[in-house]
C-alpha cells in the first residue's frame, strides 16, 4: 500500500496520491450525478412554469367529483382527490394481499407436484408452469375477463350454487352480518387467542424439555377454532345475509359481491404468479441434498417428519429471497388492472391527472406509493429470511 | 483504480449529453433571452416553426369513434376531427397529403400528451370546460361541434328515462367530462348507480355489449357513432334525455398565441367558406371570377391575411381546396348518407338557426 509511506521519503504530490485521487473521483461522480438530477428537475420545472403549471400539491384537497365503482371505505363524489386516491390504494392492497396468499398456496402445491414421482401429476404440473409462465399477464387478464367472467350468464339467469350466485355481474355469496351479541363475541375471540397462545407456549416448553417437539402451532390453531366455534353456536353473533335476485332492478342484492373485474384480476395474478412460485419452490426443495433425506430416514424419521424437520427448513432459506421478488412482482403487476376497469391505484391516478391536470405531482405520489409497498414487503421478507437463516458457528 | 477512469469518462460524456438535451428545450425560448420575463412573446411562433421544420403536424386524435376519429381497416384515419387536422395541415403546407401525423390517444392520455409537446394540437372530441382551459395548461380554440351527453341502453331493458336507471351499472370512459357529469347529475337527482370506468371507448362499449353494464354514457355524437359498430345496432336505443352541454373543439398548448390563432382561424375559415357558399368544387372558379372583397380577402387575393397569421396568403384557399368548407366536412362524416348520420341541429350556421358564427376575415 502506498498510503503507508515512511515519513523520511519525499512527500507525494496530491495528483499522484492515490488516496486523494480516490476521494476526488468519488466526489466528482457524486457531483456529476447530483448535477444530472438537478438538470432534469430544473428543466422540468422551467417547462412547467412556462405552461403556468408550477408544482403544487394543494389540488389533493379539492373535491374529486367523480365516482368510483368499488371501494373498501366510504367514498362519494364530494370527497377529495386524496380520498379518491386512497380508495385506489386500498383496492390495490386488497388484490395484492389476497393474490399473494392464494398464489403462495397454489404455487407450493404445483411446485411439490412438479417433483412428484407420479408421471401424470409431474407432467401436468410441468405443463401448467410452462404454459402460464410464457403467456403475458395482460393476455391472461383479458382472457379471464372477457373470455370467462363476462361470459357467465346474465344476472337474470345467474347460476345459483348453494346460495352463491354466479353471473357476469360478479360473484355474490352469503356474508355474515354482525348482530347485537357481536360485541360480546369479540371478547370470546380474544379469549380464544389468549388460550391458544398459552397452550402453544406450554407445548413448546414441554417440547424443549423432553426433546420431542409437538406440532404446537397446529394445536393452538385448533384450540382457537374450537373456542370460536363454540362462541358462534352459543352467542349467535352473526346473521347470514343471503344474496337474492330482485324482482325489478339490475343487480343482485344482499350478501357480498366480488366484481368480475376484481375476480379476473385476482385469478390472472394468482395463476400467473403461482407458476413462478412453483419453480421457486421446486428449486428450493431440490437444493437440499439427497444425503440429508437419507440421513433423516436413517435416523428413523418418517416421510412427513423428514419433510417438516429436515427438508423444509433448509429449502426455505433458498426459497424466501426469490419468493420476495415474486411478491413484489405480483403487487406491481396488479397495475395492469387498468386494462379491465378495476379501480386500482393506476386507474384512479389516471382519472385524477385527467381531471386535475397534475400529472407530475400524481406520478410522484404514485411512485412513492409503489416504492412504499415494495420496500415494506421486502423489509418483512428480509426479516423473515434473517429469522430462518442458518445460524452459523 | 485504473478500472475506475473509463467509468468516470463515460459518466462525464453522459452528463454532457444530458446537458445538451436539457439545453435544447429552453433554446427555443432563449434567442430573445433579453430576460426570462419576455418568455411568452419569444415563445410564440415556436410551434409553427417546429411544425414547419418537421414538415408535419402531429395531431392527437381518437381512433375509436366512427364519424369523428376512426382508424379504418386499411390503416388510415377518417372522421370529422381528422378532417380538421387535415385542414390545419392544408393551411400551413398546402396539400395535406402526408403532412399530418396522427397520434391515437385515450381520453386519459390526451392532455398530458399536449402538455408535454408530444402533439401540436389535440382534435379529439374534447369538451371545453373552465377547469381544462385553466388548469391543464391547455387553450381551447373554438367549438367545432356542439354536443351533449346521453345514454344508450338495450331496447329490451324497458328503460325510457334516466330515473329508470336507478341501481344500474353504467359504463363510462376514464378521464372524461361525461364521468363527472354522470356523478353530478345522478347525485343531484338522487339516482343510485355503480360506475364502471374503462380506459377506452372500445373496452367500455365492449363491456356494455357483453351485458356487464346496463347503459353506456358519452356524448350523443359518440353514442350514435359507437352504435354503428355494435354487433346488433337495432338492439340498442339512445335515450332522449341530454344531461349536459358538450362543446367539442381543438385544443392547443397554453402560451403560444400565434399557433392558437392559426388553429382558430383554420376553423373559422371553414365556417366562413360555408357562409359564402365556397366549396372545394367551385373554389377555383370563384377565385378566378369573384368581385366580393370579403371573399377576395379570404382567398388571399386582397390584403395579407395569411401573412398576419404567419402563413402564406392562400392558406384559406388551400383549406377549402383540399378539405372543403364546414358543410362538406360535416356531410362527409356525419351527413345523411353516412351510417353515423347526426342531424346538424345546433351545428348549423347562425343564418340557418345554428350556433356557428365566425368573426369576419378582414
Amino acid at each position: 500500500m502506498q498510503g503507508t509511506v515512511p515519513e523520511s521519503q519525499e512527500k507525494i504530490p496530491f495528483w499522484r496520491n492515490e488516496h486523494t485521487l480516490q476521494w476526488i473521483a468519488q466526489f466528482t461522480v457524486l457531483a456529476g450525478v447530483l448535477f444530472v438530477f438537478w438538470l432534469l428537475y430544473a428543466n422540468m420545472q422551467r417547462q412547467l412554469e412556462m405552461l403556468n403549471l408550477p408544482i403544487s400539491f394543494k389540488f389533493l384537497q379539492i373535491n374529486a367529483s367523480f365516482d368510483i365503482g368499488e371501494s373498501l371505505i366510504e367514498y362519494s363524489r364530494s370527497d377529495t382527490y386524496l380520498r379518491a386516491y386512497l380508495v385506489g390504494v386500498l383496492n390495490t392492497i386488497r388484490v395484492a394481499v389476497l393474490g399473494i396468499i392464494f398464489a403462495t398456496i397454489l404455487g407450493v402445491i404445483v411446485g411439490v407436484a412438479r417433483l412428484s414421482n407420479n408421471w401424470l401429476v409431474n407432467k401436468l404440473a410441468a405443463g401448467y408452469i410452462e404454459i402460464l409462465r410464457n403467456i403475458p399477464l395482460l393476455v391472461l387478464l383479458i382472457f379471464w375477463y372477457t373470455g370467462f367472467f363476462l361470459k357467465l350468464p346474465d344476472v337474470k339467469e345467474a347460476i345459483n350454487v348453494g346460495g352463491t350466485y354466479l353471473s357476469r355481474r360478479g360473484i355474490a355469496f352469503p356474508w355474515p352480518l354482525p348482530t347485537e351479541t357481536y360485541a360480546t363475541y369479540r371478547w370470546v375471540l380474544w379469549l380464544g387467542v389468549a388460550l391458544a397462545v398459552a397452550l402453544g407456549y406450554a407445548l413448546y416448553r414441554q417440547g424443549k424439555k423432553t426433546g420431542r417437539m409437538p406440532l404446537y402451532g397446529l394445536w393452538s390453531l385448533l384450540l382457537f377454532l374450537v373456542v370460536a366455534g363454540i362462541g358462534i353456536v352459543v352467542l349467535q353473533p352473526y346473521v347470514m345475509d343471503y344474496p337474492h335476485l330482485p324482482d325489478k332492478g339490475f343487480n343482485i342484492i344482499g350478501g357480498k359481491t366480488f366484481s368480475p373485474e376484481f375476480m379476473a384480476l385476482l385469478s390472472g395474478l394468482v395463476i400467473y404468479t403461482s407458476a413462478f412460485i412453483a419453480e421457486v419452490v421446486r428449486a428450493g426443495i431440490q437444493s437440499v441434498s439427497k444425503g440429508q433425506v437419507e440421513a433423516a430416514r436413517a435416523l428413523g424419521l418418517n416421510g412427513f417428519q423428514t419433510l417438516r424437520l429436515v427438508v423444509f427448513p433448509q429449502a426455505l432459506r433458498v426459497i424466501v429471497p426469490p419468493m420476495t421478488s415474486q411478491y413484489l412482482n405480483l403487487t406491481k403487476n396488479s397495475s395492469l388492472a387498468v386494462a379491465i376497469g378495476y379501480p386500482d391505484i393506476v386507474h384512479v391516478y389516471g382519472t385524477i391527472i385527467n381531471q386535475s391536470g397534475r400529472a407530475v405531482e400524481m406520478t410522484m405520489i404514485m411512485m412513492a406509493t409503489y416504492l412504499t409497498f415494495s420496500l415494506s414487503t421486502s423489509a418483512f421478507m428480509n426479516w423473515y429470511n434473517q429469522k430462518i437463516k442458518l445460524v452459523e458457528r | 483504480m485504473r478500472k475506475f477512469f473509463p467509468f468516470f469518462a463515460v459518466l462525464i460524456v453522459f452528463s454532457m449529453l444530458l446537458a445538451a438535451c436539457g439545453g435544447s428545450a429552453p433554446t427555443e425560448a432563449a434567442p430573445a433571452a433579453g430576460g426570462e420575463e419576455a418568455a411568452p412573446a419569444t415563445q410564440s411562433g415556436s410551434t409553427l416553426q417546429t411544425v414547419m421544420d418537421r414538415g408535419k403536424v402531429i395531431c392527437g386524435v381518437n381512433k375509436a369513434v366512427p364519424g369523428f376519429g376512426f382508424l379504418q381497416e386499411d390503416g388510415s384515419y377518417a372522421g370529422f376531427d381528422i378532417d380538421f387536422c387535415k385542414a390545419l395541415a392544408a393551411a400551413i403546407f398546402g396539400d395535406p397529403e402526408g403532412r399530418v401525423e396522427y397520434r391515437p390517444l385515450t381520453a386519459k392520455e390526451r392532455f398530458t400528451a399536449l402538455q408535454t409537446g408530444e402533439i401540436d394540437v389535440l382534435i379529439r372530441n374534447t369538451t371545453w370546460t373552465l377547469t381544462r382551459d385553466t388548469e391543464l395548461g391547455a387553450n381551447f380554440v373554438a367549438t367545432t361541434f356542439y354536443d351533449g351527453q346521453g345514454f344508450i341502453v338495450r331496447k329490451d331493458s324497458g328503460i325510457t328515462k334516466l330515473e329508470d336507471l336507478d341501481g344500474a351499472t353504467i359504463c363510462v370512459g376514464a378521464g372524461t367530462t361525461t364521468e363527472l357529469n354522470l356523478a353530478d347529475v345522478f347525485a343531484a337527482r338522487g339516482i343510485s348507480y355503480t360506475p364502471l370506468v374503462f380506459e377506452g371507448a372500445d373496452e367500455a362499449t365492449g363491456a356494455y355489449e357483453e351485458g356487464r353494464c346496463d347503459s353506456y354514457t358519452t356524448d350523443k355524437s359518440g353514442l350514435v357513432a359507437r352504435r354503428v359498430v355494435m354487433a346488433d345496432p337495432e338492439a340498442h336505443v339512445i335515450l332522449d334525455e341530454t344531461i349536459s352541454k358538450e362543446p367539442l373543439g381543438p385544443v392547443v398548448r397554453h402560451g403560444d398565441d400565434q399557433w392558437f390563432d392559426i388553429v382558430q382561424w383554420t376553423v373559422y375559415a371553414t365556417f366562413t367558406a360555408e357562409e359564402f357558399g365556397i366549396t372545394s368544387a367551385n373554389v377555383d372558379e370563384i377565385k378566378a371570377t369573384t368581385e366580393n372583397p370579403s371573399i377576395k380577402k379570404l382567398l388571399g387575393l386582397e390584403g395579407d391575411m395569411g401573412q398576419k397569421l404567419g402563413l402564406s396568403n392562400d392558406w384559406a384557399y388551400n383549406i377549402i381546396k383540399y378539405v372543403g368548407n364546414y358543410a362538406e366536412i360535416y356531410d362527409r362524416n356525419l351527413g345523411p348518407d353516412q351510417p353515423t348520420y347526426i342531424p346538424r341541429g345546433l351545428n348549423s350556421l347562425y343564418t340557418d338557426g345554428g350556433l356557428l358564427y365566425a368573426p369576419p376575415v378582414r
